[in-house]
């Protein structure tokens, strides 16, 4: 075959929490590496490794992904928002806030994941069920709290989030 | 993990994705949504020199209706045929697109991805097949229409192609009189199902069947169809008893193995299951009923 079909660096130019990056990467560099080895961003945590955990869960244009599971030229024109991105001004997100008030962790190494995921569903939806917060969170694994105070907590952020809306 | 290295190449249509794939034969392969081929990658159980980006292409990701037909775009994602109208108008399509995995596989896997995949225990063919759906392939210089029941060849064997690519599937919106449903059974969000079946009922009046379409997934290389299941139904009043003998026919026709979702006989049981709650639903729809389903799993039944 032609061997000049494509390239194994990529130019790509990505928005991660508001700041454009420009970086020419390797084709197979994911984006989870992308985050916390080219960029520093070592909030975002690798937790299996293999699409399966959730630990990774960054926000891609608005939508929940595993960043495990995506190359880093997958992100590119793209908006990535990770747990850094959350607090404002130094004060934590609401999410975040209850998740300490809940206690909705413990040993903390799949909490950047299940505040990404979280904050995906309460983006697009202000009101949700406790069923729809159950599903949103499928995705993401803890060794730790057996879940219920997770549950407690989002439902909490979200309950606060939806009474300021008002 | 890191996959091997690997050249990456943005294309800009779908006809020079497939020219150069083509080209490039068994070391290139199509990057779609990713989400079962770059944990193969990562494990490098596939390790492609040339990765063809499908994702900058335009127009591929459409989800439009026209003259009664539903055109599905093969990168159209699982979580926007979730959000979408027409999943709502058919809802076995709902049923599907909501279930599978978790947000975040949703959020990128497509469908064209899915069915040119050819996984076992995929979701989206069983739906399709009950839909009686067609896919329309593109190779460099043309197009072709392929019944999703002839494309569909083995596990992970379907009739694309060398160089030959998923530009849509096209479903019939079914009639008024027509309902469907896809029940499927997994240990826990992530994971494949352990039995599934996808169900479409036309039924001739309020209770008596004139046609059924059941495919079950899981339980064989391809989808298997279950044709004693929709002998028990055709042309007959759909009572209890009647249902629970199709779902009992459903059952013989699971070929299913002992693996780690569960044994054979235990995957046999489940079919029975989920053609029975599938087969309800879709009686029920067919009477204009809202029932909402999806995947089923612990915590979620």
């Amino acid at each position: 075959m032609n061997m000049s079909v494509g390239s194994e660096r990529v130019q790509i130019r990505v928005t991660v929490n508001g700041q454009v990056h420009q970086r020419e990467v390797e084709a197979r560099q994911l984006l989870v590496d992308l985050l916390r080895e080219t960029l520093g961003l070592t909030g975002t945590h690798i937790g299996c490794d293999t699409s399966y955990c959730g630990a990774c869960t960054v926000l891609l244009n608005g939508e929940p992904v595993k960043s495990c599971t995506l190359f880093a030229f997958q992100a590119h024109e793209a908006d990535v928002k990770t747990v850094e991105g959350l607090s404002h001004n130094g004060d934590m997100h609401p999410l975040q806030k209850a998740f300490v008030q809940c206690h909705g962790l413990q040993c903390g190494y799949c909490t950047p994941g299940f505040l990404m995921s979280s904050y995906a569903l309460l983006s697009k939806n202000k009101r949700p069920t406790d069923d729809q917060i159950r599903k949103a969170l499928a995705g993401n694994t803890c060794r730790c709290t057996g879940y219920q105070n997770i549950f407690k907590a989002v439902r909490s952020a979200a309950d606060t989030l939806a009474a300021g809306t008002q | 993990m890191y996959p091997a290295a690997f050249r990456y190449y943005r294309a800009a249509t779908l006809e020079e994705a497939a020219s150069i794939l083509s080209q490039a034969g068994d070391e290139a392969r199509p990057l779609a949504g990713g989400q079962s081929l770059i944990p193969l990658m990562k494990l490098r159980l596939v390790r492609p020199a040339l990765l063809v980006d499908l994702n900058s292409i335009p127009g591929l990701s459409s989800i439009k209706s026209e003259q009664g037909v539903v055109r599905i775009g093969a990168l159209a994602r699982h979580a926007q045929l979730a959000d979408s109208e027409l999943s709502q108008l058919i809802p076995i399509l709902h049923d599907c697109a909501a279930g599978i995995a978790d947000a975040q596989v949703r959020s990128r896997g497509t469908i064209g991805g899915s069915l040119a995949e050819a996984d076992p225990s995929g979701d989206w063919a069983p739906v399709m097949l009950a839909l009686s759906a067609e896919v329309r392939t593109q190779n460099s210089k043309q197009q072709r229409t392929i019944a999703l029941g002839d494309f569909l060849k083995d596990a992970y064997t379907t009739a694309l192609a060398n160089g030959e690519l998923v530009r849509e599937v096209a479903v019939k919106v079914p009639a008024k009189n027509s309902g469907g449903a896809y029940i499927a059974f997994k240990r826990c969000a992530s994971v494949y199902a352990s039995a599934s079946a996808a169900v479409q009922l036309t039924m001739a009046d309020r209770s008596t069947c004139e046609q059924a379409h059941i495919y079950l997934g899981c339980v064989g290389l391809v989808p298997l169809h279950a044709t004693a299941a929709e002998a028990e139904l055709r042309g007959r009043e759909l009572t209890k008893e009647r249902i629970s003998a199709a779902a009992e026919a459903a059952m013989e026709a699971a070929a299913p193995h002992s693996d780690m979702r569960g044994s054979a006989e235990y995957k046999k049981v489940l079919v029975k299951h989920v053609v029975k709650k599938g087969l309800e639903v879709s009686l029920r729809r067919s009477r204009g009923e809202q029932v909402e389903v999806s995947h089923e799993y612990v915590g979620r039944i």
